[in-house]
């Protein structure tokens, strides 16, 4: 089975959200950067595949040479190799293209990616190169099996889960609980540093939005304390106050 | 401008969360149609001219009460083309998101999702603003293309009632058995309670409360509320309640008017799930609880003294 995971390359989910050049461009300082939590599931459920049933795990990110180390990271985690597509990720759109064409005529089984970036949270690349390509696109997986040419999958909706069956391939957002989070070992960490990682340049440059500036949300008013014994005071205030109730 | 708005239900009920996606498009300004697919009583249709709607496209081929994402994309798609959108309006959803993301490559539209603004026309371009970061940034983003969808995050909009009723015509669309070919088997739904992501009011345990029998605690308030349940990651890792009631940065992000939290740390992963409530309520028995940051109103105390006396307060006021 042949397996592409999409990841992205994210603040970690700690960090301090700033931005800087007059509020067009996130501010890097002292941030840490991670796989995409979501995309790091669908790496998890890809290698548990391959190890199951044989096969190649390939990764890709759409990022700059400043993403390489996360791509290592995956790597080390029991991808085979790597493509880099060297451009900023700036609309999903553009991603969805980049990621089509790397995938189009290469024989894929599976297209797995994160439910959503955590960045962008955009919820969209996988419907997008699902249609692309020609595909079926599912989101939120949480469970994934394959038998033959055949899948059988969890997604989550509203209020509970959906069950379906298709044939692959197909494109799949995934998130807990298809598998466990990976922790690279010492093994995985060395071999990772020459496996394969190919940079190709951008296949096309649509776009379908483009960003005009970021904004900080407003900070939050003082809090309002209330004693145990207070509860009414409580009510009172969410009536009259907040009216909520 | 011409806006189609895909409006979805819920056992035979319009979704809140698309009257809200109406009354968004109406506030556009323009003429606002809604395509509804699958069975709805026509009443429940016609009532969508409350929020905006002048027409209602009714889709109604038995094969579409299922939520097939390819379909949908279908139906919608040439509903687009027969009234001849500019934009498509749709709620942040499990069905609405992949469909519009297929839509938006398929009609060459530019696509925003989780939308917290109506857009800004002013000067010829349209500007929207979308939550990012997990709600803990927005950014400004220009839709360059001819054709545009938004998909909107919950409370993007106060919604205004009229008295407006709108015509319902049937919507006879080409479908093939390829529309069809990824086969949903079977569907587990908790039904007749409040859904998370749609809820007004939320009430969330955590940690704190113990063990799953002790829920009953946050359900009788919940109830008192009228509110739907969630809980933290930890809690449904345990078990101790289902998966899709998990709140935060890898679970449900919510919205409501008031999130209760009882029990729970405020771990940012949990905040980010929580972040564009309108008012947090925090009750945790340590006063050092980051939650408390995030707050509006705060009890430090035994979730198990003060929780029952809460909703006893609050069922007094009814
Ligand atoms: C990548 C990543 C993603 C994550 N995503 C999520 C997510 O989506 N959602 C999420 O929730 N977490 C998420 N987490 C986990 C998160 O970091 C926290 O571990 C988690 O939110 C803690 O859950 P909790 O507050 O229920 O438990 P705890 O942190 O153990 O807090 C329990 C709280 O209960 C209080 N308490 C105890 N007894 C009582 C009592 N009798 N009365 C009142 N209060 C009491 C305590 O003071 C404490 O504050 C994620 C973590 C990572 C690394
Ligand atoms: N820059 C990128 N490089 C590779 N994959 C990406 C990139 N951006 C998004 N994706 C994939 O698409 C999924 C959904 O992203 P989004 O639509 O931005 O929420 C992510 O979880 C990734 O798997």
């Amino acid at each position: 089975m042949k397996i592409l995971v999409c990841i992205t390359h994210v603040p970690d989910t700690t960090s301090r959200i700033a931005f800087t050049d007059n509020n067009t461009k996130f501010d890097t300082n002292g941030v840490q950067f991670i796989i995409g939590p979501y995309d790091d599931y669908a790496l998890a459920r890809a290698v548990e595949l391959k190890e199951a049933q044989g096969g190649s795990v390939t990764v890709l990110n759409v990022g700059g040479a400043e993403t390489e180390p996360t791509i290592r990271k995956a790597l080390a985690i029991g991808a085979d190799d790597a493509i880099r597509v060297n451009a900023d990720p700036v609309d999903s759109l553009f991603v969805a293209r980049q990621i089509a064409a790397v995938a189009e005529g290469k024989g894929y089984d599976l297209i797995l990616m994160g439910r959503e970036s955590i960045d962008f949270n955009g919820g969209m690349v996988h419907g997008m190169v699902g249609e692309i390509l020609g595909i079926p696109a599912l989101s939120p997986v949480m469970q994934l099996d394959v038998d033959g040419g055949k899948a059988k999958i969890a997604r989550e909706i509203e209020g509970g889960k959906e069950y379906l069956e298709l044939d692959m391939p197909f494109v799949a957002g995934c998130q807990e609980p298809i598998a466990e989070w990976k922790i690279p070992n010492m093994r995985g960490i060395m071999s990772a540093r020459t496996k394969p990682l190919e940079v190709v340049e951008p296949a096309s440059d649509e776009k379908g939005t483009q960003l005009k500036g970021f904004e900080l949300p407003p900070p939050k008013g003082e809090i309002k304390m209330f004693e145990p014994d207070q509860v009414e005071e409580l009510v009172k205030a969410l009536k009259n106050e907040a009216k909520v109730l | 401008m011409n806006i189609l708005v895909f409006v979805e239900s819920d056992e035979g009920k319009i979704k809140k969360s698309s009257q809200e996606a109406v009354a968004f498009g109406a506030a556009m300004g323009g003429t606002v149609t809604a395509i509804a697919l699958g069975s709805i009583e026509s009443a429940e249709l016609e009532n969508l001219g409350r929020f905006g709607a002048t027409k209602v496209l009714h889709a109604s081929d038995d094969r579409l009460s299922q939520g097939v994402i390819k379909a949908y994309t279908s139906v919608i798609a040439q509903a687009m083309e027969k009234i001849g959108a500019d934009v498509l309006v749709l709620a942040n959803s499990s069905l609405g998101n992949p469909v519009s993301a297929h839509i938006s490559v398929k009609l060459d539209a530019s696509l925003v999702s989780n939308v917290t603004e109506l857009p800004d026309t002013s000067g010829g371009a349209f500007t929207v603003k979308r939550s990012i970061y997990t709600g803990k940034a927005f950014a400004n983003v220009t839709l360059g293309k001819d054709k545009k969808i938004l998909a909107i995050k919950k409370n993007a909009i106060d919604i205004k009632e009229t008295d407006g009723k709108a015509t319902v015509e049937k919507f006879d669309a080409t479908l093939s058995d390829a529309d069809f070919n990824v086969k949903i088997t079977k569907t587990d739904k908790a039904e007749g309670d409040v859904l998370l992501p749609e809820a007004e009011i939320v009430v969330s345990g955590g940690r704190g409360m113990k063990g799953p029998e002790n829920w009953n605690i946050i359900e009788d308030l919940a109830k008192a509320l009228g509110a739907a349940t969630g809980c933290s990651k930890p809690v449904s890792d345990m078990d101790w309640r289902p998966h899709h009631e998990h709140v935060g940065q890898t679970g449900v992000k919510v919205s409501p008017q008031l999130y209760v939290a009882v029990g729970i740390s405020g771990a940012i992963q949990h905040l980010a799930g929580v972040n564009s409530s309108k008012y947090i309520v925090v009750i945790n028995k340590d006063p050092e609880a980051p939650f408390f940051k995030a707050a509006d109103y705060g009890v430090v105390g035994d979730a198990f003294e003060v929780v029952p006396k809460l909703t006893e307060a609050i069922k007094a006021t009814k």
